[in-house]
């Protein structure tokens, strides 16, 4: 009977831990430098026809065009160039497009979509076809199921996802997911799509994950994984063997990791979308730092006026001194220009 | 509750030990393994379109394609009291080079979760889709002719059922597989004609496991099957074709066998040496040959093949391998096999139609 109690206690205790809502927390870090920053106003241009709903992914190739992974009546890409005029958009109707997570492109433009609605990685061609999918919407043909109140815990099988996060790509074009809100782990495959391994189980020790959220690679094919709901980046070699933790900036929601000799991570402690008073004071800075964990500098609130962050979901940092970040409780995507010298 | 656990384990063994005993009979036999090349963009799609997973893939007797695709996102309408689903397949029609002719059936009622399409001799084009539960003739320029099945009303919310039913459950089913009540699917599968016109379907994924036969004028007139492994017992009858004598090859995939009746439903052979079938064809001319795909695993990425096969069941040859890049197939769930040796493949997990150009087979 004891034990039985202990273990709804442990149980409770462990659900409590999973919620992410009660998990926003605030950095460890002190005293931070702020970056100074602006916002670029109304850098995107939509055609009359075409909204953006929740910012979920933003992402730029190597022209400076930008992709745009909107949740509206249809999750939709969309792509603009490199002045913010509209150019097109992708995957009208697409089977794979029902729910956004993120959207990434890799060193080659093509450009990647992570679709947690679908549980699909789908990879188009710079020209916007379907180069290659991972993953499998699952079929619903034999009932719909009543989603349950949390995610579901799946068996992790090598080729399906449980609601995915997130994309990222090594220089031997490795493809490494997060997955993500049902399982817990990162999955790698190679460039062909060829499961090769996977590491982590739900928990708060090393190598364990608690919503991998995003992620983000090193020149040196390392994979950060911001490992939101226990409020740590997890580092991991490219075999995937566990390396760091950084726990001190916050709940990690949206990753990016700069191209060039130097690069810099960025990491978003956003202000979840649950809309809590309490958080606004305590979150809703993004955090600029070394790959060693060493942070530079911060910058950003919380707010939904231009330049506040209203629930950062995706960084683009292309160019380390102009970001983009899409956001989820603005239906925006936001061109943020970095003056780290002044 | 370990000793259970523990017979689980002794059955996977087994299972695992048989697979291993078919896999070393096939080496024995010495499989000869056909060179073949394979194109996996000649379709051009209009830039706003696109493939989802490719269920079918069938070409008329001009060449022209069919394509039907699970796409653009089925979508459940929030009615009075009941939920109903709608959208999500499409129909899509390209001529011999690949270039984008027209969607066929935009918006239809039946449109649903495609599953497959085949081409009769008349050029008629047949839908088989597995979530309304429905066939669909269109005459060649893309109308209706036909319909058999009905589209359930609505939906429910609900838990999948994990244990089939035994018998038959269409709409009012009696549960016989006879008269009026067996005109009705669950989840078929495919469809296949003889040279009268009468109409074969196999029925299919859901609690029904038979052949379903109707006259050309789309009258029910007896069906066959029942859940099981003996002969005549299907688990997932998934492809149906005949040949010009009007025997009828059913694919039945959960028995790893595909199994040859005559036209009245009677058992004539089978064939067991093919792996799992996932789709068949049977090609035209005075030498008829059967094309069967396999595939070993449910990502379509450790084992797959397409195999071809003299009517008798012996084996000419096979190509192809499980994966993601050219001339590998992800779950190939229609073959069509016109031309003996160039054949259109639709693949479910990678999203394409493949043209593959067989070269003479080489024995390893």
């Amino acid at each position: 009977m004891i034990d039985a109690t202990v273990t709804v206690i442990v149980c409770l205790l462990a659900c409590l831990a999973a919620d992410p809502a009660l998990a926003q927390t605030k950095a460890k870090a002190q005293n931070v430098p702020e970056i100074p920053y602006e916002s670029v106003a109304g850098f995107l241009k939509l055609p009359a026809n075409v909204y953006l709903g929740e910012g979920i992914g933003v992402a730029t190739n190597s022209k400076g065009h930008v992709f745009v992974y909107t949740r509206s009546a249809d999750t939709r890409l969309f792509e603009f160039d490199e002045h913010g005029a509209f150019v097109r958009e992708i995957g009208q109707g697409l089977y794979g497009f029902e729910f956004a997570h993120a959207v990434r492109v890799d060193r080659n433009d093509n450009i990647w979509a992570v679709d947690e609605g679908t549980n699909m990685v789908i990879k188009f061609t710079p020209d916007g076809r379907v180069a290659m999918v991972i993953g499998r919407r699952p079929e619903a043909v034999e009932g719909l199921v009543a989603a349950p109140a949390g995610a579901p815990e799946a068996a992790p099988e090598p080729y399906v996802f449980s609601r995915p996060t997130d994309v990222g790509f090594d220089a031997a074009g490795d493809i490494f997911v997060t997955d993500g809100y049902g399982n817990s782990r990162v999955v790698k495959f190679d460039k062909n799509g060829r499961f090769i391994k996977q590491v982590g189980s739900k928990g708060s020790q090393p190598g364990q994950l608690n919503l991998p959220h995003t992620m983000a690679m090193d020149a040196g094919g390392n994979v950060y994984v911001g490992d939101r709901s226990n409020a740590r980046v997890q580092v991991f070699d490219n075999d995937l063997n566990f390396k760091a933790i950084y726990d001190n900036v916050g709940n990690p929601w949206a990753m990016c990791i700069s191209p060039g000799p130097h690069q810099y991570l960025f990491v978003s402690n956003s202000i979840p979308d649950n809309g809590l008073a309490q958080y606004r004071d305590i979150t809703g800075e993004i955090y600029k730092m070394e790959l060693d964990g060493t942070v530079v500098g911060k910058f950003g609130k919380p707010g939904k006026k231009p330049s506040e962050f209203s629930t950062v979901h995706e960084i683009d940092c292309r160019n380390p001194n102009e970001l983009f970040v899409s956001e989820i409780t603005a239906w925006r995507v936001q061109k943020i220009l970095l003056h780290p010298g002044h | 509750m370990v000793r259970w656990v523990w017979c689980g384990a002794l059955m996977l063994v087994l299972v695992a030990a048989d697979a291993r005993r078919i896999d070393s009979t096939a080496r024995a036999q010495a499989i000869p393994e056909f060179g073949f090349d394979a194109s996996a963009d000649f379709l051009k799609l209009p830039a706003d379109l696109y493939l989802g997973e490719v269920a079918g893939v069938a070409t008329n007797s001009h060449g022209q394609l069919f394509v039907y695709t699970r796409t653009g996102n089925p979508t459940v309408g929030l009615g009075n009291s009941r939920l109903f689903a709608h959208g999500g397949s499409r129909l899509l029609q390209f001529d011999a080079t690949g270039r984008f002719m027209r969607e066929i059936g935009q918006g239809l009622y039946g449109f649903l979760v495609a599953h497959a399409v085949r081409v009769d001799p008349q050029d008629n084009i047949w839908v088989v889709d597995e979530g309304s539960s429905q066939v669909i003739k269109f005459d060649p320029d893309g109308r209706v002719l036909l319909i058999l099945g009905r589209k359930p009303e609505a939906i429910t919310i609900r838990v999948p059922a994990s244990t089939p039913s035994a018998s038959p459950q269409g709409r009012g089913a009696s549960g016989t597989g006879a008269g009026g009540a067996g005109d009705q699917f669950v989840r078929p599968s495919d469809v296949a004609f003889d040279r009268e016109g009468n109409i074969f379907v196999a029925d299919g994924h859901g609690p029904n496991a038979r052949v379903a036969k109707f006259d050309r004028d789309g009258r029910f007139l007896l069906s066959w099957g029942t859940r099981g492994t003996e002969p005549g017992q299907f688990n997932t009858p998934h492809s149906i074709a005949t040949d010009a004598q009007g025997n009828v090859y059913v694919a039945d995939s959960g028995n790893k066998r595909i199994q040859v009746f005559d036209g009245a439903g009677r058992t004539k052979s089978q064939i067991a040496n093919v792996g799992t079938p996932l789709s068949i064809c049977i090609g035209g001319g005075a030498h008829q040959y059967l094309y069967s795909s396999h595939a070993g695993d449910q990502y379509g990425m450790d084992d797959a093949a397409i195999y071809k096969v003299e009517l008798d069941g012996r084996v000419v040859g096979k190509f192809g391998s499980a994966g993601k890049e050219i001339k590998q197939f992800g779950l190939v769930n229609s073959i069509d096999c016109r031309s003996e040796n160039t054949l259109y493949v639709g693949e479910l997990t990678n999203w394409r139609v493949q043209r593959l150009t067989l070269h003479a087979p080489q024995t390893r």
